[in-house]
């Protein structure tokens, strides 16, 4: 299942959620005000890293660099474009967006 | 309302449809607009839960009075989930205890769930709709 | 692969629309079909033709027109969500057409894939 986060870390509590309820192997991508949460020094820096255990982590690269987040990313969190993020519901064979 | 008969789309096909629903009521709309998405799908024949979590479980408290805030009580239609066959509710456990609520407070019969079980109910779904 | 699109915000405020128009143009130009979008919510906000942006910015409401025209996309404003917004016939899009909720059931059922974007 791939799991969709758009709210930032630091505003909502919806990653959070999403990470409490994702299921091992699954995917989670991180689009618009969610990118800030998979840059350094960010405080839900660790808890991603945590989850990328369990979890492909995955962060759109148009809103990272949108927000001058592009060079920042963590180790470990795969980095896509529009069409990584088109495969990647191709690919999963659902999809949930924590709104 | 018309649109709420039996509704059939040729197909035959039924779908697990899992509407997940994380916000209070009444300080946005998604809470009342998400009830007329499920009621439409039940009518539809489709293998249909609807899951409470965060402030979601707040949708379900009872006592309700709106007459102040002069918005519809909506509340009730939960009550009336069955007479549309839907009948599987499920609430988050740490979103109730987080919360101060225990299912005594809540104005429909529901099904408590450890986040373990909601992710692997959710896991199983073909749609899931997050309002 | 058969991918709907359901969206719940309005255009400018949130990112929604652009994010999932992108997505969408993206998906048709990797050979996926995007057979209908749904607008919900604050959603319907996006069909109106009166929307006049500034040049130098995106006119959300005709890039999905043209989307429409070009691909065939089905955008479809829910009726009852519409009427509360005020959104009718009159002010809608080349493209865009109001019907019911049951054209969002139907993407569920009958498309591969359903993604959301709201806030």
């Amino acid at each position: 299942m791939l799991h969709i986060v758009n709210k930032s870390a630091t505003e909502r509590g919806s990653l959070e959620s999403c990470l409490a309820m994702a299921t091992k192997g699954s995917a989670v991508l991180l689009i618009e005000d969610a990118v800030y949460a998979v840059t350094n020094g960010s405080t839900a820096a660790a808890k991603i890293q945590a989850a990328a255990a369990d979890l492909k982590i995955y962060a759109l690269g148009p809103d990272l660099a949108a927000r001058g987040m592009s060079g920042r990313v963590l180790d470990g969190v795969n980095v896509v474009d529009y069409g990584g993020f088109v495969d990647l519901v191709a690919e999963h064979n659902s999809c949930q967006s924590w709104l | 309302m018309s649109e709420m008969d039996e509704m059939d789309d040729g197909s035959g096909i039924v779908k697990k449809f899992m509407f997940l629903n994380r916000k209070a009521p009444h300080g946005t709309v998604y809470a009342l607009e998400g009830l007329e998405v499920v009621l439409i799908t039940a009518a539809f024949d489709q293998d249909v839960s609807m899951v409470f979590t965060d402030d979601g479980v707040y949708q379900l408290v009872k006592g309700v009075d709106t007459k102040g805030i002069e918005v519809k009580d909506f509340s009730k239609t939960y009550r009336a989930l069955d007479g549309y066959d839907i009948e599987k509710l499920y609430v988050d456990q740490k979103s109730m205890d987080a919360r101060g609520l225990t299912e005594e407070d809540l104005i429909v019969d529901v099904t408590v769930l450890s986040a373990g079980e909601m992710a692997n109910l959710m896991a199983e779904q073909d749609i899931v709709i997050s309002f | 692969m058969q991918l709907g699109i359901l969206i719940n915000e309005g255009p400018y405020t949130h990112q929604a629309s652009d994010t999932a128009f992108l997505f969408a143009r993206t998906a048709i130009e990797k050979g996926h079909t995007v057979p209908r979008v749904f607008f919900y919510h604050d959603g319907v906000n996006n069909s109106t033709r009166l929307a006049t942006p500034p040049q130098d910015d995106r006119n959300v409401s005709a890039r999905w027109s043209k989307l429409a025209a070009e691909h065939g996309v089905d955008l479809v404003v829910c009726v009852a969500a519409a009427q509360r917004r005020g959104i009718t016939d009159d002010v809608l899009a080349p493209g865009y057409r109001i019907s019911g909720l049951g054209q969002l059931v139907e993407m569920g059922i009958q498309y591969d894939r359903l993604v959301t974007f709201g806030d």
